[in-house]
């Protein structure tokens, strides 16, 4: 299959493409505080930010330093200690199949089969098991795993399952994808396709993604925008524009524009973890 | 890197190597990774894959045949060590007993009541079981409601409610099916409750965010998660119901087999007691059994798990 046939099977069944309206996140003086009185741990401090529809932004820090919690507040399964998250306007009280989630850990249900996994938000979305059928067809195509429909996630490699859980965040129609470091297990050489894929798949859609991670050349291949997050309190530090013509290719890595990302982003991360040190001294 | 590969990446998977190729998976998917096609080999495998079976269960014949040869010869020669068996019917006397009784109507109807009984009480401790359980797995609240009941009744024995319950149930029937329930509902609630304790929070996470809450979590996530667990205690609170009705039947009732065995203890008919008595362990293995297979196609999906 090649791009051409991508797009007859959107047009087949009907485009995927949201309006470019949608999936505006506005994050609004968001804090996340985990635990309370002496024990209380700030793991997102004062963030606001603005994301417009479409955009391709990731998120990039050390490990611990609030990513997770920044993207859980919204998905709403984290409710923000203070401020707000807004998509598209709406202020976010939970999750919700607006906004797909693509995990850090394995997620796929063991006991359902890729296909019934695929087909679970359109199901729960009260669609009959057969349009919900058909759609999950239609994205495990665009994954590229038709042919392990009936398999058990258990009888699939890493890198399969967490293609068939984009599979299924997307069979949902979200505005908004959120992505937690969802290539953070795989080997290098897979890990490459897996974002190469992955950027196929956002170009036909057009989905805002929020993309975790703590690999700046990831950051930097994927993203329209790095977004560089300090530890300990968690708060976006550097807001950094990626240079670079899509679509994205991997020889682009030598490119002075990416090597001059890097280098600005490399730059924020030292001078924080420098400072994180001489705390420690102090 | 070419486009194919890009929109279908198990097309350079092969290049990545870390998958399994494509062209390979049909003949995977046949049962033969090597590409074997002759059907030959692949029923000389099962019949292969059977035999270990087929031992163990010669192993078992030989060991039970072993008791019943070392019984026959502590009743035959009144061996006193300990145990006295000199009043203990010997296997043959039993077996003529065990021919008798298997011809014998009433004992039909003894057998047929008491299976009733057990499916009656365990359906019930089913449908109440599972649910409560799930429930206190996952509702804190209701967890602390209810954990101090299950705490001081489940250790209570079936014999103690027996007085109880003939005041409480309006028959003698409804009483004994009570005194059998309460057997298998708490082996059946704490291992629903373990279960449901287990749920990975990631995957109520993933379906919540699939629009899911509420009742279609529990059905897709709490109730699937808790099932190999729910599967234990279903069969652990199958072998409870039976030595739970043995106790109702012995004090109350005209029929059943607890009743025979303890008629025939009455009436001093002692190769009976020990047939009613290898009635109830044979009863209750088969039961045990039944509720093992019920559930295996519910978890069929675990087998594939490496
Ligand atoms: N449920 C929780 N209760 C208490 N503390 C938590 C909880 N979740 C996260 N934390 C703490 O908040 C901080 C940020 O955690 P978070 O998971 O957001 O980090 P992360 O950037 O995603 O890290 P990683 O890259 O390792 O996934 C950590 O110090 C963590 O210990
Ligand atoms: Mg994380």
């Amino acid at each position: 299959m090649n791009v051409a046939t991508t797009h007859t099977l959107f047009r087949q069944h009907g485009t995927p493409r949201r309006s470019t309206e949608e999936g505006r996140i506005d994050i609004e003086d968001v804090s996340v505080v985990f635990g309370s009185g002496p024990a209380a741990h700030t793991a997102v401090e004062r963030t606001s930010l603005a994301i417009p529809p479409g955009e391709f932004v990731c998120l990039l820090g050390p490990s611990g330093c609030g990513k997770s919690s920044l993207l859980n507040a919204i998905a709403g399964h984290v409710r923000p200690t203070t401020g707000a998250v807004r998509v598209d306007g709406v202020a976010v009280t939970g999750p919700g199949s607006d906004r797909g989630m693509v995990f850090q850990q394995y997620s796929l249900l063991p006991w359902k089969t890729i296909r019934e996994n695929v087909a679970l938000g359109p199901r729960l979305a009260g669609k009959s098991r057969g349009e919900a059928d058909a759609t999950a067809g239609t994205f495990l195509n665009i994954v590229g795993l038709s042919l392990y429909a009936n398999r058990y996630p258990a009888e699939l490699s890493g890198g399969m399952q967490q293609r068939v859980g984009i599979a299924r965040a997307l069979a949902n129609y979200p505005s908004v994808l959120l992505m937690d470091e969802p290539f953070g297990a795989l080997d290098a050489q897979t890990r490459l396709v897996m974002q190469e894929n992955l950027l196929a798949i956002w170009k036909e859609f057009g989905t805002t993604v929020v993309f975790v991670t703590h690999d700046v050349d990831e950051a930097i291949f994927l993203a329209d925008r790095v977004l560089v997050m300090s530890a300990a309190p968690g708060r976006v530090i550097s807001d950094i524009r990626v240079p670079l013509p899509r679509p994205r290719r991997p020889e682009m890595a030598t490119e002075p524009g990416f090597v001059e990302t890097k280098r600005q982003c490399l730059a924020v991360i030292r001078e924080q973890s420098l400072r994180a040190f001489e705390n420690q001294e102090r | 890197m070419t486009l194919a590969a890009i929109i279908r990446p198990e097309a350079a998977d092969t290049e990545a190597g870390s998958e399994e190729p494509a062209d390979t998976r049909t003949t995977a998917q046949a049962g033969a990774g090597s590409g074997q096609v002759m059907p030959a080999p692949k029923s000389r495998q099962s019949i292969a894959s059977m035999l270990p079976r087929l031992r163990d269960a010669a192993i078992a014949g030989l060991a039970l045949l072993l008791g019943v040869v070392f019984w026959q010869i502590a009743t035959e020669r009144d061996l006193q060590y300990i145990v006295n068996f000199s009043n203990v019917p010997g296997p043959l006397e039993v077996y003529e007993a065990f021919l008798a009784n298997i011809t014998d109507p009433v004992f039909h109807t003894h057998l047929l009541v008491s299976v009733k009984r057990v499916a009656l009480s365990f359906a019930l401790a089913t449908a109440v079981g599972v649910p409560v359980g799930l429930l206190m797995g996952r509702l804190r609240l209701f967890r602390a409601m209810a954990m101090p009941y299950v705490e001081i009744l489940r250790p209570i024995p079936a014999v103690a409610w027996i007085p109880l319950a003939i005041l409480m149930w309006p028959t003698e029937e409804s009483s004994i099916v009570y005194i059998t329930f309460l057997g298998a509902v708490f082996p059946i609630v704490l291992n629903a409750m373990h279960g449901a304790e287990q749920t990975p929070e990631v995957l109520v996470r993933a379906v919540r965010s699939l629009g899911g809450s509420g009742l279609s979590i529990f059905w897709h996530v709490v109730l699937p998660a808790a099932l190999p667990s729910i599967a234990a205690g279903l069969a652990i609170g199958m072998g409870v119901a039976w030595f739970s009705l043995l106790a109702g039947e012995i004090i109350s009732g005209q029929y059943g087999i607890g009743y025979f065995t303890w008629d025939a203890y009455s009436m001093v008919r002692t190769p009976d007691i020990v047939v009613g008595m290898l009635m109830i362990g044979l009863l209750g293995s088969l039961s045990t059994n039944l509720v093992h297979r019920a559930m295996r196609p519910l978890l069929r999906w675990r087998e594939k798990a490496r």
